[in-house]
């Protein structure tokens, strides 16, 4: 199967003071389409960082990223963001929805920058999906934590994303609405076929793809096809 | 999955609808800004809205202003070539007036008035308002006069009273509202009675010395090119002492006099409208920084750079809009006040309309100013990393330092561009940028040296409270420098108006000695003077000055007649010079008022050689003449060469006779002469006491209350300091404004700081008093400061612009100083509220959202 997110030789430092501080070293892995891929390491390991290098958030210091068949280190940063609208799609562990959107708007977002004309009938169709078709018109601020996540998981499935990047989905949710999330992560992510990354502490959650990628102190400790 | 479109496909109308959406949502955010805006355009467009209505007014009604099409005056009667050239132009009315003092038999109390005697058709344009109506075009078929609405109250009087003007006495027969040629200011302080031309010689006033004017109205044709006529005409009439005014030149001198007064309020303005940008570049700060997360998440989803930053400039651009409309309607509705206020200053009623020139500058100044002075902050958005979502602690945001300076550069040059439009002088404008660069780096170092003077002489032995106050000041994310520009800016700046309006009244304020006179008597004749002392000092009042007048005219200069001086258009002597009427003095020493500038004070006349006189410096600057000069003078008929023996400086802002030309003893002593004496008397009972008592023996006598004429000044300058003040209080306005927008800034940045040290068991007394201690030590030093840059300004204004001294008042220090505090104080306590009243987890939880 092709790849679709190739890292290679990938190292990360950053500045404080004088000093500088090593935070991913020799990270090299590849992702097929399709897959699910799970980071998981203790606090300080470096996996949101890493999460940030492979969407195109930031960029390494050497060694290369290549996501949907383009190398990010030859992008700008507009192209990048370009790239994330067409084929990325992320969840976010404190959801980020724009407060100032409603549900539906803030679902809208990602069509609505493609120049998709019914962006929002496609946004109401996957509020409906997540149970929350009834609320499209509430803020963020009107919603619960557990509903907000599900916005966040419309918004992330709207442009039919290549792959997804999920940064501690359940970390602000109680256990059960987490574990509800999460059903609905696999659900939708099984129906549209994208490969999913997730970063996560939460080892039952891991186990639940099929790669877990370790990492200690910025380096890889094990990269192995979970048992499932 | 490789072919991507080079950008996205979402246009202008999505980031409209963006900006919509998100603006909507955060409309009471943006409450700052847009008052920022309102008030500084009000403030502008009230001003230079009712500018332009004068300037229309003045332009409108020039010819009922003055009451003819064109006027020849005079301040003598013409003479034979003067009157020819009248008589052949055929006026329709002639007028002579001259001020005198009036009496009213059967009631106390005398009034120094201007006397208008009229003949013919006048005013041909416009009217004598009069109650009755009719008295306007009876009183002169009737034998009466028509007496100011002023003398009327003051004196109780109803029409049918009489007045008494020399020796004559008219009836009263109707109440004179305005006339053309007189305006409100000019009647308060001598309010005008006009009688029949035909009875001026009668009253036997005018007598030598006695300065009175002599009128001729003209009705132009309709094919006359004004200009032109006047071009041709007007330097004829000068050689022979006469001069002619045209409506149109008359037009265009008020209007340069008014728009002096509209440029002055117009700065005032600018200056609210300056600290509403401040409040523009603070509040959106503010907005911005809100907003930082959402822009990160924007991009995180895909969009650019460009657009992230494109839906906040709309936004703004779109507030902008809005402020500016509504700033432009309050000002609009605002200049509705000033006729009213100042009606005394006006010769006319003004007609307010609104002309498209404010309107148009209120909507586009909106607009522009809001993205310029936004620009800063919006910038922020277009830095912000995608990486900002993931990151749970805060990061600065980097700035390209290039954008930034071309940001500056743009305000800069947009603040001199506009002071320039407004004062119409290159230097003017630089000068204000300079001031206002040099005002923000002296508050700017003052702050840097603030901070780093306690860092260094840190008092680690003082409580906690105090010590933890003391530290806010320079720690990181401090707030110090951006509270000490804002409030050291509206402390400079109120502080300023104040000692302005100081210093124009310590000109006009009579010293209170023994030997300043308060009642002087004018055109008092040389026969007449002993009985006038005879008059005055049996009474226990001492004669204080005993002045001799004598008025001549200069013949030539420094060889050269003045009718040669008027033809060389090469010549750089001011024409004033030429054509005036000198009223000289003589004496053998100088007064209190004068400081000899160069040369040598002659206090007698030498035996032999040219009478050597001593003159003010401005007539040597506008003469162009230096110590040695020859003079040649024509003393009503006799020629008298001198020469220039001194130069004086001359403070003319005292209440007392200066004199441009001051000759030794020796010399004009049998001259044609007249005097002004002069008396203190202790009360105004005295005062009128001994008014009556000269009015009755000398009518031809004036005599001037100084203590009224000061009372006027004083209610003059009250007045005008009312505007300034109404416009200061818009420049306060914008400064709490501004004064909120940095102590919201400043919430933001230490809103976890105070959760973090209730969380680790901090009373509120302490987290209280924390916050109080630190806004006590900004607001004091910020006004403390602020208050003596002022003092620095209003200095240099006393010397440079109003040359005179400059004795401060304590009352900014007494006042503003306290006061700004106490508010600074007030509005960082009432901004830290909600730290102080809830939990700190519910604290934590709304600074998240």
């Amino acid at each position: 199967m092709a790849n679709i997110l190739n890292v290679h030789q990938l190292k990360k430092t950053y500045s404080s003071g004088s000093k500088s501080i090593t935070v991913l070293e020799d990270i090299s892995f590849d992702i097929d389409k399709g897959d699910t891929f799970a980071i998981v390491g203790p606090s300080g390991s470096g996996k949101t960082t890493l999460l940030g290098l492979c969407a195109g958030l930031d960029q390494s210091d050497s060694g290369t990223v290549t996501l949907c068949g383009r190398e990010l280190s030859a992008l700008n940063e507009d192209e990048r963001a370009l790239l994330r609208n067409k084929e990325v799609g992320f969840i976010f562990q404190d959801f980020q929805l724009l407060s100032t959107l409603t549900a539906l708007e803030n679902v809208s977002v990602p069509l609505e920058l493609q120049g998709v004309k019914n962006a929002r009938t496609s946004a109401l169709s996957l509020l409906e999906k997540v149970g929350l078709a009834d609320r499209q018109h509430h803020y963020p601020s009107q919603l619960s934590g557990g509903e907000q996540q599900r916005v966040a998981l419309a918004r992330a499935f709207i442009n039919n994303p290549s792959i997804l990047f999920a940064d501690e989905p359940t970390g602000n949710l109680d256990e059960e609405t987490g574990e509800k999330v999460v059903e609905l992560l696999f659900e939708l992510n099984k129906e549209a076929g994208t490969t999913l990354v997730i970063v996560t502490h939460d080892l039952d959650l891991a186990k639940r793809t099929q790669h877990i990628l370790r990492l200690k102190g910025g380096r890889i400790i094990e990269n192995q096809s979970a048992v499932v | 999955m490789n072919n991507l479109p080079e950008k996205s496909n979402a246009g202008i109308k999505w980031l409209l609808k963006m900006a919509w959406r998100d603006g909507k949502a955060s409309g009471s955010r943006l409450l700052l800004f847009m008052a920022s805006i309102i008030l500084g355009i009000a403030a502008l467009v009230s001003i230079q809205s009712f500018s332009d209505n004068l300037q229309n007014n003045i332009v409108l009604q020039s010819k009922a202003l003055m009451g003819a099409d064109y006027i020849i005056d005079s301040n003598h009667l013409p003479n034979e070539k003067v009157q020819t050239i009248i008589d052949s132009l055929g006026p329709l009315g002639r007028e002579v007036s001259f001020v005198s003092m009036t009496s009213f038999p059967g009631k106390s109390g005398t009034k120094l008035s201007q006397i208008r005697g009229i003949e013919g058709n006048f005013p041909i344009y416009g009217e004598l308002e009069t109650t009755p109506v009719a008295a306007a075009s009876e009183y002169q078929e009737n034998s009466g006069a028509l007496a100011d609405a002023t003398i009327m109250i003051q004196f109780g009087l109803k029409v049918g009273d009489s007045i008494k003007i020399g020796q004559l006495t008219f009836p009263i027969v109707g109440i004179l509202n305005s006339a053309p040629g007189s305006t409100a200011l000019t009647s308060s302080v001598a309010p005008v009675v006009i009688i029949p031309y035909r009875y001026v010689e009668a009253t036997e006033l005018l007598q030598i010395g006695s300065r009175q004017e002599y009128n001729y109205y003209f009705k132009a044709s309709a094919e006359l090119d004004l200009d032109l006529f006047d071009k041709d005409l007007d330097p004829i009439l000068d050689a022979e002492g006469a001069d002619l005014d045209t409506h149109t030149s008359t037009s265009q001198r008020l209007g340069r006099r008014y728009s002096n007064v509209g440029k002055f309020l117009n700065l005032v303005a600018f200056i609210a409208l300056l600290l509403g940008c401040v409040g523009i570049a603070s509040s959106v700060n503010i907005y911005i920084k809100e907003k930082l997360r959402a822009v990160a998440v924007l991009k995180c989803l895909g969009a650019s750079r460009k657009q992230s930053f494109m839906i906040y400039l709309l936004q703004i651009a779109g507030m902008g809009i809005l402020g500016g409309l509504i700033g432009t309607i309050a000002g609009l509705v605002l200049q509705l006040l000033f006729p009213a206020i100042l009606a005394d200053f006006l010769p006319f009623d003004v007609e307010i309309t609104i002309s498209a020139k404010p309107v148009i500058m209120g909507l586009l100044l909106g607009l522009f100013l809001s993205v310029l002075f936004a620009l800063l902050p919006l910038m922020t958005t277009w830095f912000v990393s995608p990486l900002e979502v993931l990151r749970i602690q805060e990061k600065p945001v980097k700035r390209s330092r290039k954008a930034k300076l071309l940001v500056f550069g743009s305000i800069l040059l947009f603040i001199f561009l506009f002071a320039f439009w407004l004062l119409e002088r290159w230097q003017l404008a630089l000068s204000f940028v300079i001031v206002i660069l040099i005002t923000f780096g002296i508050l700017a170092g003052i702050a840097t040296l603030f901070m780093r003077g306690i860092k260094k002489y840190f008092p680690h032995s003082w409580g906690f409270t105090t010590r933890q106050s003391l530290l806010s000041l320079y720690r990181p994310n401090n707030q110090t420098m951006t509270l000490m520009l804002a409030i050291g800016v509206g402390a400079f700046l109120i502080s300023t108006l104040y000692f302005t309006k100081d210093i124009l009244l310590s000109r006009a304020k009579l010293e209170n000695s023994v030997e300043s006179p308060n009642l002087l008597l004018l055109d008092v004749q040389t026969g007449q003077r002993d009985a006038v002392i005879n008059t005055i000092t049996p009474r226990g009042l001492p004669l204080i000055d005993n002045i001799p007048i004598v008025t001549m005219r200069i013949q030539s200069i420094k060889g050269r007649p003045v009718n040669e001086i008027r033809e060389d258009t090469t010549s750089t002597i001011n024409q004033w010079i030429l054509n005036h009427e000198f009223r000289v003095t003589y004496r053998d020493s100088l007064i209190a008022s004068e400081v000899l500038t160069s040369g040598e004070f002659t206090p007698e006349m030498p035996d032999e050689g040219i009478v050597p006189i001593s003159i003010a410096d401005n007539i040597a600057y506008d003469a162009g003449l230096v110590i040695g000069d020859t003079l040649a003078f024509n003393v009503q008929g006799v020629l008298m060469e001198t020469v220039v023996g001194s130069i004086r400086a001359v403070d003319w802002g005292r209440m007392q006779l200066n004199f441009s030309m001051v000759f030794p003893t020796g010399v004009l002593e049998n001259a044609p002469q007249f005097h002004v004496l002069s008396t203190k008397t202790k009360d105004a009972k005295a005062s009128a006491s001994i008014q009556r008592e000269l009015v009755k023996a000398f009518p031809n006598v004036s005599v001037i209350d100084l203590r009224q004429v000061l009372a006027l000044i004083e209610g003059i300058l009250d007045k005008i300091s009312w505007v300034i003040n109404f416009m200061a209080f818009f420049s306060i306005l914008t400064g709490i404004i501004v004064l909120i927008g940095a102590v919201r800034t400043s919430k933001y940045r230490r809103i976890k700081e105070s959760v973090l040290l209730r969380t680790l068991g901090a009373k509120n007394v302490q987290i209280l008093k924390i916050t109080a201690l630190e806004y006590l030590y900004l607001g004091m030093l910020g006004s403390l400061f602020g208050i003596l840059l002022s003092l620095i300004s209003a200095f240099l204004l006393a010397i440079f612009v109003f040359e005179t001294t400059f004795n401060p008042s304590w009352m900014p220090f007494l006042v503003l100083l306290p006061g700004i505090t106490l508010l600074v104080l007030a509005i960082g306590i009432t901004n830290s509220r909600s730290v102080l009243n809830s939990p700190p987890l519910e604290v934590l939880r709304k600074d998240a959202r």
